[in-house]
């Protein structure tokens, strides 16, 4: 713990912290390299709708046949090339269903496994079935995402304000467009878990975004009251003061799903885990990191067009030249710190000891920003 | 200035026992339910614990094969959804198969009787004046209605008092208040009163007599001849009575009446039918003892129709006066009216027990199917994700939650019992209420959503983290740890509330708005996020309350994770700053 506990201190004092909005640029282009690879991926690959989404065969097999459902899973896999559910039904025959086939495709596929489970072909019974998961309920899911996705960008205009509403949505549709792309590009074939994945994904990402915001919101009240640091430091400094919590967070999140996705679908072959716990790997991931590379430099960004701002960042940066390079080596830059009010901060009253309590110096995170 | 110590007195002192109490109560009490109602064990959905497969077909009707499309068939499977899945958590699933097949597959434990009866039921609902009507048979009462109704509390008998509503609470009525006991819910593989079936004749009438109430002269002698030779105790005569008919025309119909008696009517053309419903619910009906009965709230016009119905029936004589409620072909209930009923509702009451009114309030609310089905087979399925597959899941998820915990005794030491307890009495309570919902509302687990618990492990814990974080930041600014857990708090609050409303946003919306797996998914989603705002107000922070008076914690042990070294707090007196007072006084 110590180093990281260290690092937490280290990081809270501002002795240490990454520029993350300085070279946001960095961010942006990568983040924008990986959005257009999702979509290349998304429109030359396509997604691979699984059978509840589109439909298919259903193969049923006479009575009491004698190969388990993990054969003839991966019989009728090989048979099509398409991801294949298996069910034994009480009376021992076998209901095998693939996605996206036709009555044509469905004949040969029929052949393939009567070979391979040695059933005479006309004992197996081929149908086209239908998707469980219809244009019912992907509209409704399409009318509830709309409504969630509106209402949630007043809320946090309202709880925030519109900037960071902007940049939040801006990070979610990263995210979500990040975990299909790589979904297509992997190939795997999209079920309703991969959907309930996505859905997960777009609460978690939101969530963690605005847990980052809640901190930039709280460090920026006073901005405009002093003349040390521009916007963009502030919510730097925001980004590295909540960077333990994002770190711990996301590991927390991630390893158990990592132990489903390399574990469980990796080694031990635990098929149907995999292609939901991919989404939720890359979606997690997606959205702690949009939260701190995204998100907030877009709101610095944003911001520091507002006039007020951008008077407040040119008296900055003349207070800075002014007073030379001298204060951008200095050592212990905790003394220096933001902490809302620094004009008549200077120094105050030397509090009696036991009294520490009483003074809200957290409020401003000392973690000035080396320059 | 010294709010923080008069807050910590407050809520240090007197609530954090409370609190634990409450919530080892609640586990407490949750654990003692699930034991008592003996099921211990969540609902697994058809993926993990397979289930029951019904295969329903669709029975074409004569001079109406072509109703038997893929338009309808679609209706079908989304109107069956909803019926087994109403509230999206049941996992059932509903698929079609070939041209005329409907699949439904559901998890094991559900009632499965109670779920066949649920999709093959076509509910079509009419509302029918009476034009005639008799005791059938004579040998009613004795007669074993054999017919696989299936409802699981059909009792031959009942209580009478039919009524539409209130307002015609009737004492003895005229006519002997011929009131029929409802079959619940019938069987909706025979006795079918189709409306859209074209020309099949049997049981034509002269062009029917309208909205009058139809008198009996009006009427051809045929159903007149017909309707004598009715015999309604006879099972086979009475699941083809009245099949084929058009709701705007005159029919035959057969119902049990309070004694358990099959009654026989002359039925006038409809003048409501279940798509004037806007919605039906279930209600128990202390006033008039009645039973259970099924409300239901007529849409705008339907209301006016009703009304205008309800009005003329009202100035005719016994039994003219009464009018049948008809589901699938058979009277659940003949109530009489006295006066206009205007309210834009009316009541179904017949023999029902909870479920069955339920059920009955469940069809009529998401409408009739548009084709009669007929159950073809019913067969076990196992679970569509092996044993093995559920197996290495569960070894992996376990590895990965060990990890957690490694992780989080490497970086939090003392703290990371906090937060593991607190993980702890998380899983606890989330187990129990699944478990319970199992029974209640046919909660089940599918295997999306036990990952979607696992990333809810992460919400949870981050929870913890935002806190503790914001806590170490104290100490770092120098404050022991009483006030540092109490200063922490308020702001540590405001960000969970912040951030677990959005979540709960996303889950209300969700869950309003869809139907099946989304609207299940938002229902778990939105089931985490308030267990872990209960869980960090009446656990966490209690417990981090009580645990900072510990010497073991209070004194930053070097194993307590609050160690004021290891996290580089400053010494106090390093310097001062100006507090920002404005927002300590809004938050503390």
């Amino acid at each position: 713990m110590s180093k990281l506990g260290t690092l937490g201190a280290r990081l809270h004092r501002g002795e240490v912290g990454y520029d993350f909005v300085k070279n946001r640029k960095i961010w942006y282009g990568l983040s924008i390299l990986i959005t257009i690879t999702a979509i290349v991926g998304l429109a030359v690959r396509g997604l691979n709708m699984g059978i509840e989404f589109q439909g298919g065969a259903v193969f049923n097999t006479p009575k009491n046949t004698s190969a388990s459902v993990s054969q003839a899973e991966g019989y009728a896999e090989e048979a099509s090339g398409h991801d294949a559910i298996v069910q034994k039904l009480g009376d021992g025959s076998l209901r095998i269903q693939v996605a996206g086939i036709d009555t044509g495709a469905a004949d040969k596929i029929k052949d393939k496994l009567s070979d391979d489970l040695k059933i005479e072909k006309e004992q197996i019974n081929a149908e086209l079935v239908g998707p469980s998961w219809g244009d019912q309920i992907a509209n409704k899911a399409w009318q509830g995402l709309w409504i969630f996705l509106v209402l949630v960008v007043i809320y946090l205009a309202i709880a925030f304000e519109w900037r960071m509403a902007l940049a939040a949505f801006v990070a979610l549709i990263h995210d979500i467009t990040i975990t299909v792309g790589i979904y297509a590009l992997v190939g795997f074939e999209v079920t309703p878990g991969t959907v309930i994945g996505l859905l997960t994904i777009l609460g978690y990402s939101l969530y963690d975004t605005v847990v980052v915001f809640d901190s930039l919101k709280e460090q920026t009240k006073d901005i405009t009251k002093q003349t040390r640091w521009t916007y963009s430091d502030v919510a730097n400094r925001s980004i590295n003061s909540t960077l333990v919590r994002s770190i711990n967070t996301t590991v927390v999140a991630l390893l158990p799903v990592a132990g489903l996705l390399f574990i469980g679908g990796g080694v031990l072959g635990a098929g149907m885990l995999n292609d939901i716990s991919l989404s939720l790997f890359v979606g997690l991931a997606a959205g702690a990191y949009s939260s701190i590379f995204i998100a907030t430099p877009l709101v610095a960004d944003l911001k520091e067009r507002e006039p007020q701002l951008k008077a407040l960042r040119k008296r900055v940066l003349a207070k800075r030249a002014q007073s030379g390079a001298q204060g951008e080596t200095e050592a212990d830059g905790a003394d220096e710190s933001y902490d809302g009010e620094p004009e008549d901060a200077a120094p105050a009253v030397v509090g009696p000891r036991n009294q520490p309590a009483s003074r809200t110096r957290g409020r401003g995170r000392p973690s000035g920003k080396r320059r | 200035m010294a709010t923080p110590k008069k807050g910590r007195s407050a809520s240090a002192q007197s609530k954090p026992g409370r609190s634990l109490a409450l919530i080892l109560i609640a586990i407490a009490a949750l654990t003692g339910g699930m034991f008592a109602s003996g099921h211990t064990k969540p609902r697994l959905g058809i993926d993990l614990a397979g289930g029951t497969s019904i295969t329903l077909e669709a029975v074409p009707e004569a001079g109406n094969e072509a109703a038997i499309n893929k338009t309808n068939m679609d209706t079908a499977v989304s109107i069956m959804e909803r019926r087994v899945n109403g509230l999206g958590v049941s996992e059932a699933e509903v698929q079609t198969q070939g041209r005329d097949n409907i699949i439904v597959n559901i998890p094991k434990g559900t009632n499965s009787e109670q779920a066949r009866k649920q999709v093959g039921t076509t509910a079509k609902l009419y509302f029918r004046p009476v034009i005639a009507t008799e005791v059938s048979g004579g040998a009613g009462a004795a007669s074993p209605s054999p017919s696989p109704t299936g409802s699981p509390s059909d009792k031959p008998s009942g209580k009478a008092t039919d009524k539409p509503e209130a307002t015609d609470k009737g004492s003895a009525s005229p006519s002997a208040s011929p009131t029929t006991q409802g079959r619940a819910v019938t069987d909706a593989l025979k006795a079918d009163a189709t409306p859209s079936a074209s020309a099949s004749d049997k049981a034509k009438a002269s062009p029917s007599p309208s909205a009058s109430g139809g008198t009996a002269a009006d009427d051809a002698s045929k159903l007149q001849e017909q309707y004598a030779k009715l015999d309604c105790t006879n099972a086979k005569t009475r699941s083809a009575v009245g099949d084929g008919v058009k709701a705007s025309q005159p029919t035959l119909a057969c119902g049990k009446n309070s004694q358990g008696q099959w009654q026989k009517y002359i039925l006038g053309p409809a003048e409501v039918d279940g798509t004037d419903v806007d919605k039906a619910q279930a209600v128990l009906n202390t006033q008039t003892g009645a039973g259970w009965t099924v409300t239901m709230d007529f849409t705008d016009e339907g209301g006016k129709k009703f009304a205008d119905i309800t009005g003329k029936l009202a100035k005719n004589q016994s039994p003219q006066n009464q009018f049948a409620i008809v589901l699938d072909g058979d009277v659940v209930s003949d109530p009489y009216v006295r006066q206009a009923l205007t309210g834009g509702n009316a009541e179904i009451s017949g023999n029902f027990n909870q479920q069955s009114a339920q059920d009955l309030a469940n069809m009529l609310s998401y409408g009739a199917l548009p084709l009669t089905f007929r159950e073809d087979s019913v067969s076990t399925v196992t679970a569509a994700l092996g044993g093995d597959q559920l197996k290495a899941g569960l070894i992996a998820g376990a590895i990965g939650l060990a990890l957690v915990v490694i992780y989080l005794l490497l970086y939090y030491r003392g703290l990371a019992f906090i937060a593991i307890l607190s993980l702890l009495v998380s899983a606890a309570l989330t187990y129990t209420i699944m478990a319970l919902l199992g029974p209640t509302i046919n909660f089940a687990l599918n295997l999306p959503a036990v990952c979607g618990a696992i990333v809810a492990i992460g919400i949870t814990a981050d929870s913890f983290i935002v806190y503790f974080e914001r806590v170490r930041d104290e100490i770092r600014e120098g404050r022991s740890l009483r006030p540092a857990v109490e200063r922490a708090w308020p702001r540590a609050r405001r960000t969970i509330l912040v951030s677990d409303f959005v979540s709960f946003l996303a889950a209300a919306v969700l869950f309003i708005v869809t139907v099946g797996k989304v609207q299940g998914f938002a229902f778990t989603l939105g089931l985490t996020t308030l267990l872990d705002v209960v869980v960090v107000f009446l656990f966490t922070k209690p417990l981090l309350t009580l645990m900072a008076r510990r010497p073991f914690f209070a004194n930053g042990h070097k194993w307590s994770g609050l160690d004021p070294k290891s996290l580089g707090a400053k010494p106090p007196l390093r310097r001062t700053r100006r507090p920002a007072a404005p927002v300590d006084t809004k938050e503390a």
